[in-house]
């Protein structure tokens, strides 16, 4: 593999984001994944996601673990800065990397194996810390880089391409990020890249810890018949159970909704989520509701997608521990302590 | 014959019944008549119910290791009796509870035994059982003041202090220490011949351990996100970094932080927090002991080869795996020099005692901000727990902290391009940015292969070229990093090497052996990388003695690994049973070596 820059080529008449820039770039290098896996689809949208809200690059933080699905942020925005951390652990490095600077985007890109494994612990509290993040994870069912074993994600009877059934329960990461609270919940599958880019751009505006699971087939190790990560499996099984549209603070509602099938709600920077129920009973804004739902309709095979949860008023980590808005690491260090003459104060304790 | 400001107190008690404000009350009382005094705490794995032990040793001479001996046994947990009495040196003291009768253990010709009915007093004059527990550990305080001649006046004072704002503890208090100093008094010969006398030893001292002194340290030096995964013996340098943040990092108007404590699910998720935060620019830390250093190490690692600013504190532990984790040693060197796979090795900074915790905790900040790589302050139970008798901490107002190569976004406009692994000075050290400052200094931080540009790579040459390189900031690292300090001179032939928390009882050995006529010259490591100072020192000599406090002489390991010292030199003396090392050990293990046949 080699690090291949690519040319920005731009045309006129390609639109243009607020900040004046091209889809192009927010581009990244050459993705050397294998043709036609469902990360790069993902890759694809985060693009343009970000495009679309205008982000401005550099202000966006890119943070991955370990497996081919971490090693997209190399792929998309190259004038942000990405860490591809160590397997499992980008939810500490993001909660740090949040702690000293609160005023970055932070997209966590990850995979089954990465959050689901053997970073679960780290997933599970970085939802508990509602640390301020898009957290992308992209599940195909197995460790992809590591050819193709069964990840805690594969479900009851999906089977391997030399035809092992999994036997274990799956750990579904969406209806473990309802049980424990985030704030954001979404899921999505890249083969429908229509319904996944809002989907991101709310997750990227929400304030506190948003989930976008998104199912993402490996076409090397499981794409086959028998197993429920496929292409063609998800396709038949999956259902919007909520469509969103991300309408920017800049912007006026225009679209006129039908009543009872539709919901605004705005977000904390000051954009609104218009979400369109599919199923009019539907209720994204109820724990209990959307838990029982998802059940419900997962114990009937099917994939349930769309924004599932969402809970704009909890606050987020930094809300929670009471810290300045200034990003901790702009602050002055001579301000960080009240020097000479305190210290010999501080001393009289210890006499 | 009377001893004056050289005696050795130590106070047996149950764990959990508050006795260490009564002991502190005794050490500061000490203290404040400007007499030398350190504390030792032994205590259990426990929170409750099992043996706990402080020792107070009066120094008059300022050393500051633990004595090895026993004059005074305060023996208030009758589980102990056996073993406390048999602590005590011959013609010293031991005083029990004599509210019943004197245990058939207590027995032995060559001390004095002394009863006093504390139980007895404290149910008479106090309700309820805490407050009798309470009352019957300050009760010993006042009778140790007889016993020793320490002012009651200072005692008074001290607790006026504490209970500013409740007197009527003070009254209690007071009425509690009388008790037992009245006894005392009436009871058995006061002052004992070995006692205490004011004196001017004290002026522009403090009595500090040493992980208060390092969170006031990372106070100082600006930290701003620690993260943490609770851990003996490395606790209470995150509780005194929150203590002074608390006081000094809260916006008196909006009520708001200037710090971001967090305490994480386990060691790689605070070390991962560390990295992230560093990563951006913040001061960060985590404290931890021995087994988090374990699960650190990947991490470590990737900060090695990504070259990310870390600050850790191992308060060592004994181990090996959970090992007994309320003793001390320093056996962690090996692990934290090489901590994780594949090629690495790191900054390691090694802090004798509580005011170096102070200053190593900026310089750790300094060293790992300069050198863009972990910097692992080790210190140890002994130092980071203990109450040690070191100068008052200085501010210096011309201090800088150095924040190394890190562009500005001025900086980052001129450029034509900006590299982040690229060596420009020839020091090994490239330049970095940090996320959110301008667009041109984006790049991609990866564990993985990487070429001096910054970008992947799969490429022999173009891997090694930055491995190698990483070769040449090692060297400079070894260049910048704190000298040892060293004794020397011509006149001997012998030396003798230690770190950290070694030092106190090596100075001590030291003027004991001088005493004796055997001169030794000495070298106290502060840093690894080794300093071209310490291989002149080994040069010099015919024989070194390498003290340190492990099975496996891991300081001489790293010695012949990091200078190639010639190791038929390195006579190692190891003290490794959890207890802190004192200076009988060092001067028993020189004389025998010596009469080995090692020159000395
Ligand atoms: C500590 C550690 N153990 C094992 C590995 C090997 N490893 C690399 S990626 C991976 C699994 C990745 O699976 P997933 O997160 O689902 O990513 P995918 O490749 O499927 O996108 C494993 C086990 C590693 N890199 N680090
Ligand atoms: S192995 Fe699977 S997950 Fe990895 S790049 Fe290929 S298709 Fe994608
Ligand atoms: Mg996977």
């Amino acid at each position: 593999m080699s690090y291949i820059a690519k040319p920005k080529v731009t045309h006129p008449g390609m639109p243009k984001n607020k900040l004046g820039l091209y889809a192009r770039d927010y581009e990244g290098t050459v993705s050397t994944l294998c043709a036609g896996c469902g990360h790069d689809s993902v890759t694809a949208a985060i693009i343009q996601a970000v495009f679309e809200l205008g982000v401005e690059p550099h202000m966006l933080a890119k943070m991955s673990g370990i497996g081919c699905s971490s090693k997209t942020p190399a792929y998309f925005v190259s004038q942000s800065h990405g860490f591809n951390s160590v397997h499992g652990r980008m939810p500490s490095v993001t909660t740090g990397a949040n702690a000293a600077n609160r005023e970055l985007m932070y997209i966590g890109v990850t995979g089954d194996g990465d959050s689901l494994s053997i970073g679960v612990g780290q997933f599970v509290h970085a939802i508990r810390r509602n640390v301020n993040m898009c957290y992308v994870i992209e599940n195909n069912g197995v460790y992809g880089l590591t050819k193709g074993q069964f990840s805690a994600s594969a479900d009851i009877g999906s089977k391997t391409k030399k035809g092992e059934a999994n036997n274990q329960e799956p750990i579904d990461p969406v209806s473990t990020a309802i049980s424990l609270g985030a704030t954001y919940i979404a899921r999505g599958f890249s083969g429908d890249k229509e319904q996944l880019v809002p989907l991101l751009k709310g997750a990227l505006t929400h304030r506190g810890f948003a989930l976008v699971d998104i199912i993402s087939p490996c076409v090397t190790f499981n794409d086959h018949e028998g197993s429920t990560k496929s292409y063609a499996h998800t396709r038949q099984f999956y259902h919007h159970v909520t469509d969103i549209d991300y309408i920017p603070p800049s912007e006026e509602i225009k679209t006129a909704y039908a009543e009872g099938e539709t919901m605004p709600i705005k977000m904390h920077d000051g954009g609104t989520i218009v979400l369109r129920k599919i199923d009019r009973n539907y209720d994204p804004t109820s724990r209990a509701a959307a838990f029982k739902y998802l059940r419900e309709r997962s114990n009937a095979g099917e994939i349930i997608t769309g924004l599932l949860y969402l809970d704009e008023s909890r606050s987020e980590m930094h809300e929670l521990m009471g810290n300045v808005d200034t990003p901790l690491s702009q602050l002055p260090l001579d301000g960080l302590h009240p020097g000479k003459e305190e210290l010999k104060n501080i001393q009289n304790r210890f006499r | 014959m009377v001893t004056v400001n050289d005696v050795v107190i130590k106070i047996g008690t149950v764990n959990g019944t508050g006795s260490a404000s009564a002991n502190g009350l005794l050490r500061k009382a000490i203290f404040r008549m400007g007499i030398p005094v350190v504390g030792k705490n032994y205590f259990p794995s426990n929170i409750q119910g099992l043996p706990t032990w402080y020792e107070i040793r009066v120094t008059g001479d300022g050393y500051q290791a633990r004595a090895n001996r026993v004059d005074l046994m305060v023996a208030m947990n009758a589980q102990t009796y056996e073993k406390d009495l048999a602590e005590v040196e011959p013609g010293g003291w031991l005083i029990y509870d004599s509210t019943w009768p004197r245990s058939s253990l207590l027995v032995r010709d060559d001390i004095t035994v002394i009863g006093i009915p504390f139980s007895r007093f404290c149910n008479e004059k106090f309700e309820g059982v805490r407050a009798r527990i309470l009352m019957k550990n300050i009760a010993y305080v006042g009778a140790v003041a007889a016993l020793l001649d320490i002012d009651l006046d200072i005692i008074t004072s001290l607790l006026e202090e504490t209970f500013a704002t409740k007197s009527h503890m003070i009254a209690s208090n007071m009425e509690a220490i009388r008790l037992g100093y009245d006894y005392a008094r009436e009871n058995t010969t006061c002052p004992l011949p070995m006692r205490v006398e004011a004196m001017d030893g004290t002026a522009g001292k403090i009595i500090i351990d040493g992980n208060t002194a390092a969170g006031l340290g990372c106070m100082y030096a600006g930290a701003t996100v620690g993260a943490w995964y609770p851990i003996t013996p490395s606790t209470s340098l995150m509780d005194a970094f929150r203590d002074f943040c608390g006081q000094y990092r809260v916006d008196p108007e909006t009520g708001k932080h200037t710090y971001c404590i967090i305490q994480a699910e386990d060691e790689l998720a605070a070390i991962g927090m560390v990295l992230g935060a560093a990563w951006n620019g913040a001061r960060s830390f985590t404290p931890t002991s021995g087994p988090g250093i374990s699960l650190m190490s990947e991490f470590i690692g990737y900060a090695y080869y990504a070259e990310i600013p870390a600050v850790i504190f191992d308060v060592q532990r004994t181990g090996p795996s959970t090992g007994m984790p309320t003793r001390t040693q320093q056996c962690d060197l090996l692990s934290c020099a090489y901590a994780s796979h594949g090629d690495t090795k790191h900054v390691l900074l090694f802090p004798a005692d509580p005011a170096e915790c102070f200053y190593m905790a900026l310089t750790a900040f300094d060293m790992a901000e300069r050198l863009q790589t972990p910097v692992m302050v080790l210190s140890d139970l002994d130092i980071g727990m203990n109450d040690w008798m070191v100068p008052e901490l200085e501010w210096d107002e011309n201090y800088v902290p150095d924040r190394g190569k890190v562009l500005s976004a001025e900086q980052l406009e001129k450029m034509d391009k900006f590299y982040r692994y690229l060596d420009v000075d020839g020091d090994g050290i490239p330049y970095r940015s940090l996320p959110g400052i301008h667009p041109k200094g984006a790049y991609f931080t990866r564990g993985s292969g990487h070429t001096k540009l910054g970008a992947y790579t799969e490429d022999s040459d173009a891997y090694q070229d930055v491995i190698d390189r990483l070769l040449v900031k090692w060297e400079t690292a070894r260049k910048i990093l704190p000298k040892p300090e060293i004794r020397y001179s011509k006149a001997n032939k012998v030396g003798l090497i230690t770190f950290g928390s070694g030092d106190s009882a090596c100075v001590e050995a030291l003027d004991r052996l001088q005493s004796e006529g055997i001169g030794l010259n000495y070298c106290c490591i502060k840093a690894f990388p080794f300093g071209k100072e310490v291989s002149k020192f080994i040069e010099q000599h015919d024989v070194v003695y390498v003290v340190e406090q492990n099975r496996d002489a891991q300081l001489r390991t790293l010695l012949i690994n990091d200078i190639e010292a010639n190791q038929m030199k390195l006579v190692p003396l190891l003290h490794y049973n959890g207890m802190p090392i004192n200076s009988s050990f060092v001067v028993d293990k020189v004389l025998a070596e010596s009469a080995k046949g090692r020159a000395a």
